[in-house]
């Protein structure tokens, strides 16, 4: 690692460790970015980190964080992530279980105390149920609000603002008006409607839309090609026999009173009163 | 004693019996001791807590939602809005997170300018916490001084960045631009002069005072099996007896560099954690003359232009610079998909940045561990059984700051 990034003692045998502990209740340990990550099974969560906990050798006796992911486009869509420490070992290790909207995950507020209110964090933001959390409230969400706002489905702006009436003497919710419309800028395809036809794959490519047709699309034609057919075409004709030419502002009428937009020349308002209407004449004086 | 028991049957009251019922009271949401927009429910005995209720989550702002649409650099300045009383810290972790997935190297002068600033934030921080600590428990003239302190090292972070709370410094890669040499002298002259004198001061006030210590001594007492398993870190953590300190266990930077001490509390209470702080204090000063005698000339950012945007002067002059700029400043860069978690010794405790990456130019996932959380979750175990006015004093040493808690 070059990156000046904490540097924890080594991960050599931790995962072989686990493996042997923790049995068939482990299903996939990785080591990337010199941290490693260990998937277990769900059901058997408590047991697999008391086993984390109490072993020796592995010992992660602190739990730093539980983290929800939420990845949509999977079965099992929610990511429960736990960051454990071992002080003693100097370490870390990441632990992982899979759940979706209904399959509930066990707490492990009875080794950590204070997983509970970062499994209510979880709860609040993604809406993955705990069970044997005895207060599994929202936590860092208004009161009485609906939706869990971390996942991917979730609008950035929400769907209700909240603001003062002065009408009803207190604080009311209304669904979200924006001002303008939220940009986003997708900067994975910056040509769209670019087919790309790799060299030697010519004949496996889809049969191209006749030139015109796909507005923006790039032409299929070469600039050779383009110049070859520029010469069958005769040059336009002018329509006139003596091109329209302005030589002086007589010509343009510059400088001029614009025609018809002149107050004399505008209709009469009749609710309006004219400007002079109050104005003392000249006489009364 | 059974007589008297029947004579106070609840059930029948006799007349001239007072009937006693719990309060149930609201401290906050809007209470100058509780640090923030801290609502804690709180249930007294008369005047003995019996139970403790916190609700956070009044200054969400939903800033891991809003990174997840930013790209890697626009997302750095909302870690200064999350702790704003020790902002640098916060960037330090997300920098050093960004830095792991991209595997890219820091130059030395760069590592030393973090630590250096980091320091200087920590000791920017404990000025605040200090200070209101020893104000909330009755003493005003040391919170008064300083924060003349504070106001001192806001005016070097103003003539480090141009910004007195929310830096925008540290960039991944390195550091946004270097320091110039007079800011580092006139640190220097302040860490031997200033500093000292001011600070001493202030702790000479109330170290020693009698009012001080009844008002923390045995105050919240937290055993090390309990600063484990509520997960305390910090200061919370070394008050109650650990020597953990990541900044020495899992250096990162220039910490391995220099030379500290760890200092603990032996009782674990609100006494050892304020006095574990004023400790800090002194060793940041000691880590900072450390970093500005072994500080290295040279670049302040890695040279990976697909990372660290090239100098104004340069993109004058080349092309591939303007369009490196051009890159940076719309697209971003793309990070190698993985996942990081990473945690750095904030002023406050373990402050860790656990990021997903998908390969994109915007995190897919960026979750933020305050250290508040588990500190503060505690409260109820820590108050029980104390008077409500432990709760300021328990508060104070817990150095609470809302921006980070409620995210």
């Amino acid at each position: 690692m070059r990156a000046p990034a904490p540097r924890h003692a080594p991960n050599d045998g931790v995962i072989d460790a686990a493996t042997a502990a923790l049995g068939d209740m482990l299903l996939h340990a990785q080591d990337l970015v010199s941290e490693i990550s260990l998937t277990v099974d769900r059901d058997r969560l408590v047991i697999a980190m008391e086993t984390l906990r109490d072993t020796p050798g592995l010992k992660y006796e602190m739990l730093a964080e539980i983290a929800g992911v939420d990845y949509p486009e999977r079965p099992e869509r929610f990511d429960v992530v736990y960051h454990l420490l071992s002080m003693t070992r100097n370490h870390r290790i990441r632990v992982r279980v899979t759940t979706d909207e209904d399959a509930p995950v066990p707490s492990v507020t009875g080794i950590w105390y204070n997983a509970g209110w970062l499994e209510r964090e979880v709860y609040d933001m993604y809406g993955v149920l705990f069970t044997g959390n005895a207060d599994l409230r929202r936590i860092l969400t208004d009161y009485g609000f609906r939706g869990h706002p971390l996942r991917k489905d979730f609008p950035l702006t929400g769907y209700v603002e909240m603001r003062y009436s002065e009408e009803a003497k207190r604080v009311v919710y209304e669904p979200v008006k924006l001002a303008q419309d939220f940009r986003t800028f997708d900067f994975m395809s910056p040509w769209e409607g670019a087919e790309y036809v790799l060299p030697g794959d010519e004949k496996a490519a889809a049969p191209k839309p006749a030139v015109g047709t796909a507005p923006g699309a790039p032409t299929p034609v070469t600039a050779d090609q383009v110049k070859r057919a520029d010469d069958n075409v005769k040059a336009a004709e002018p329509q006139v026999d003596k091109p329209k030419t302005t030589e002086s502002t007589a010509q343009s009428g510059a400088g001029k009173p614009h025609p018809g937009n002149q107050p004399e020349s505008k209709p009469v308002d009749p609710d309006v009163p004219s400007p002079d209407a109050g104005k003392p004449s000249v006489e009364d004086k | 004693m059974a007589d008297y028991d029947h004579q106070l049957d609840a059930a029948n009251p006799t007349p001239g019996d007072v009937e006693i019922q719990n309060y149930t009271i609201n401290f906050g949401p809007q209470h100058p001791a509780a640090h923030g927009v801290l609502r804690l429910v709180t249930e007294l005995d008369g005047e003995i807590i019996e139970r403790i209720d916190p609700h956070v989550g009044l200054l969400h702002r939903g800033t891991e939602k809003l990174i997840e649409y930013k790209t890697y650099q626009q997302a750095l300045p909302y870690m200064d809005r999350l702790d704003y009383c020790s902002p640098l810290c916060m960037e330090h972790s997300y920098v050093l997170a960004v830095e792991k997935l991209l595997d890219i190297e820091v130059p030395l002068r760069a590592q030393y300018l973090r630590v250096f600033f980091a320091e200087l934030t920590r000791i920017c921080n404990h000025m605040l916490n200090l200070g209101s600590h020893v104000m909330d428990v009755g003493a005003m003239t040391p919170n008064l001084w300083m924060f003349e302190i504070r106001e001192d090292c806001l005016g070097f972070f103003e003539r480090m960045s141009g910004a007195r709370m929310h830096h925008n410094y540290l960039r991944p890669g390195g550091v946004h631009q270097d320091v110039p040499l007079k800011l580092l002298t006139d640190i220097a002259e302040w860490l031997d002069t200033r500093l000292p004198r001011l600070f001493g001061d202030a702790i000479s006030l109330v170290a020693e005072n009698r009012i001080f210590k009844q008002r923390n001594v045995d105050i919240a007492i937290v055993s090390r099996e309990d600063a484990v398993r509520w997960g305390f870190s910090g200061p919370m953590i070394r008050g109650a007896g650990i020597p953990w300190d990541i900044r020495k266990a899992q250096p990162y930077d220039a910490y391995d560099r220099v030379e500290f001490d760890v200092p603990v509390g032996t009782r674990g209470d609100c006494y050892d954690r304020f006095m574990v702080r004023v400790e800090e204090v002194w060793q940041s000063a000691r880590i900072m003359k450390q970093c500005l005698a072994q500080m290295p000339e040279g670049p302040i950012a890695s040279s990976d232009r697909k990372v660290v945007p090239p100098k104004r002067a340069e993109m004058k002059q080349s092309m591939e610079a303007l369009i490196h700029h051009f890159k940076l400043y719309t697209e971003g860069f793309h990070v190698p998909a993985g996942e990081v978690y990473v945690a750095t010794e904030s002023p406050k405790g373990e402050f860790g940045i656990y990021m997903v990456s998908d390969g994109s130019n915007k995190p897919y996932r960026v979750k933020i561990r305050p250290t508040a959380f588990s500190h503060l979750q505690a409260m109820d175990f820590m108050a029980k059984g104390h008077m409500l006015a432990d709760i300021t004093a328990i508060l104070g040493a817990m150095d609470i700051v809302f921006g980070e808690c409620d995210r």
